[in-house]
């Protein structure tokens, strides 16, 4: 049985919105921009507390990151906020020169990445923005599970230094994560203990791993599910832990099979323990308009695949 | 932390025939340093010393002596064309960021003083990464709405190619700074109408840049970027000009190569580096003042 039931269903970004808020009231030099969606963020109640430390401004992407970047020269921390598909593609020279090359302490946060995003559209679903962020020396990429989980990684990258990429999405989502749960970027948590397979999962595919384990567990598969929060820095030592005793993984993420969780896994068992791995991801296309849950069915990253995967990956053991 | 409220440099007091040795010193050393790598960009750096002596030797608030990230008491500089990193390395080093001889090792292995500037090898003066082009205005902008917030009075300065307006990004700033008002910011355009593939009216043309940043609600004044008494009477007008709610524009004339005879007139000398023969007569066209590094 799920040890983790549904407390509630909640957007991650109002997670953020929330975190935001109260960084906000903890260090008066937290500062937030935004490019013409505060609603969607859900960066409202921080731009009404706080007027003199928020930033409009409009259309404008790029400038945003290099804003931010001067705003750290003064001692700022600011944090700027549009949709995951901006907030990487569209700026990845701005994030690299002015952000990650000249080690700025900028915090990305990046809302509606994934499928989940839904009726948008391809335009809007980015599905390599993990793998973009990942291969930039120093930066740190957090991909919280649920409301709770976004909340506190983003008070937890207030208080940390350096650059960090937060991911987070659009459509209301279980929420399972206890608040008072401890969180620490680059502290993976293993939320189900199990034997026969390590499922490793990030985002909003956590409750789906969550899911998957409990049928798993009807058939008489004793799976344990991992919270890879945190893609960059990699919590090594809790993948290898895992897999020498399930000897297998699954890795399951809203992202492209490339350049993702999937990869960064792959590439720590390959160094270090050469493991059967199986992915749960989007196959190297485009997604599509639709509703989240249509969306994950027809890319193959619903519960069921999960556990399609977990079953051909035991195979291979 | 540095002394909040650094006076100008002790420097300051220097006179315009100072200034003027100087210039021929930084001359010789952007020549000197591109000739012994054989890379770098001579041209934009030539035409632009006058404006960087003035601004680092008598115009800027500063305290190089006691450098720190933040900048806080003292104004702050941002190099956006970043290629021009030999002018503004020899004007840090001669105003005391760092050893003069460290210029020795402009563009070599294991050095500080990177191709195009940056942070990520501490080089005291340098707050920020430039290079790839378009992005320093922003930067810019950030750093003096920083300075509000802490209630800061001294101002940000940053300069930029005119080829390099081309990118979309440095509008996106413009317009933003006047929307918010960010009128602690004086930023000046190298107008020399050069850039690598040719003249810039060739390229792409700018139109009626005054016009247009006019029309993105800068105050704009225009000066002779190679002439040090226009230099510093735009720069003393410019910073007359901050406080009143509007960002502050220099649309600065130079000649791309100005001291060099021959590297001077077309864009060629962009980024070439001089050969044996060319650097000696370069040199021999500029007095060495204050000593070679």
């Amino acid at each position: 049985m799920n040890p983790f039931p549904k407390l509630d269903e909640k957007d991650t970004r109002s997670g953020f919105g929330a975190g935001l808020l109260e960084a906000g009231q903890r260090d008066p030099n937290v500062v937030a921009l935004c490019a013409d969606l505060t609603g969607s963020l859900k960066m409202d109640a921080f731009a009404k507390a706080f007027p003199d430390r928020f930033v409009q401004v409009g259309v404008a992407e790029a400038n945003m990151m290099g804003i931010a970047a001067g705003l750290t020269i003064g001692g700022k921390v600011p944090f700027t906020g549009t949709f995951a598909n901006f907030s990487t593609g569209r700026v990845y020279d701005q994030i690299r020169q002015s952000i990650a090359y000249a080690g700025k302490n900028v915090k990305i946060c990046a809302s509606h990445a994934g499928l989940t995003l839904g009726e948008d559209g391809a335009t809007h679903q980015i599905l390599e923005d993990i793998g973009l962020m990942r291969m930039l020396p120093g930066m740190s990429v957090v991909v919280p599970a649920d409301f709770n989980q976004t909340r506190q990684a983003t008070l937890a990258i207030a208080v940390h230094e350096g650059p960090v990429y937060l991911r987070f999405g659009r459509p209301k989502w279980p929420v399972f994560i206890p608040a008072d749960m401890p969180f620490e970027i680059g502290k993976a948590q293993v939320l189900v203990r199990g034997t026969d397979v390590s499922i490793f999962a990030c985002g909003h595919l956590v409750w789906r791993a969550l899911q998957a384990a409990e049928a798993l567990q009807a058939e008489g598969v004793r799976a344990e599910v991992i919270n890879v929060h945190t893609i960059k820095p990699l919590d090594v030592a809790a993948v290898l832990d895992s897999v020498q005793r399930t000897g297998c993984a699954v890795t399951c993420e809203e992202h492209n099979r490339h350049g993702g969780l999937g990869d960064a896994i792959a590439q720590v068992l390959a160094c270090h323990r050469p493991t059967p791995q199986e992915y749960v991801a989007v196959d190297d296309v485009f997604g599509e308009s639709g509703t989240p849950d249509q969306l994950l069915r027809k890319y193959g990253l619903d519960t069921p695949d999960i556990v399609a995967a977990v079953q051909r990956v035991l195979k291979r053991k | 932390m540095s002394a909040p409220n650094a006076a100008p440099s002790k420097a300051s007091r220097a006179s315009t025939d100072d200034l003027a040795r100087t210039c021929s010193q930084v001359r010789r050393d952007i020549i000197r340093m591109v000739h012994a790598v054989q890379s770098g960009h001579p041209g934009g750096s030539l035409g632009c010393t006058e404006f960087m002596v003035a601004l680092y030797f008598k115009v800027l608030r500063h305290d190089p002596a006691h450098w720190s990230m933040d900048g806080a008491g003292q104004d702050l500089f941002f190099l956006s064309n970043g290629h021009i990193s030999p002018v503004w390395y020899s004007v840090l080093a001669r105003s005391g960021y760092f050893p003069v001889k460290e210029l020795a090792t402009f563009r070599r292995l294991d050095s500080r003083l990177q191709g195009h500037p940056t942070t990520h090898e501490g080089l005291p003066g340098v707050r920020m990464a430039s290079g790839s082009l378009g992005q320093g205005l922003s930067v810019a902008i950030g750093a003096a709405m920083a300075k509000r917030l802490n209630g800061d009075p001294h101002l940000v300065y940053s300069l930029h190619g005119d080829g390099e307006l081309q990118e979309g990004q440095v509008w996106e700033a413009a317009m933003s700074a006047a929307a918010h008002k960010v009128d602690n910011l004086i930023a000046t355009v190298d107008w020399n109408g050069r850039q690598i593939d040719g003249d810039v009216d060739q390229v792409m043309p700018l139109g009626d840049l005054p016009a247009k940043w006019r029309a993105f609600g800068w105050d704009v004044l225009e000066m002779n970027g190679n002439d040090l008494v226009d230099v510093l009477r735009g720069l003393d007008d410019a910073r007359s000009r901050t406080g009143r709610g509007r960002p502050v524009a220099i649309l600065m004339r130079t000649e791309m190569g100005q001291g060099v005879d021959f590297m001077t007139g077309s864009h060629h000398w962009h980024g070439v580096a001089p050969n044996d023969e060319q650097a000696a007569r370069a040199l021999a066209q500029l007095p060495e003042t204050l000593g070679d590094y």
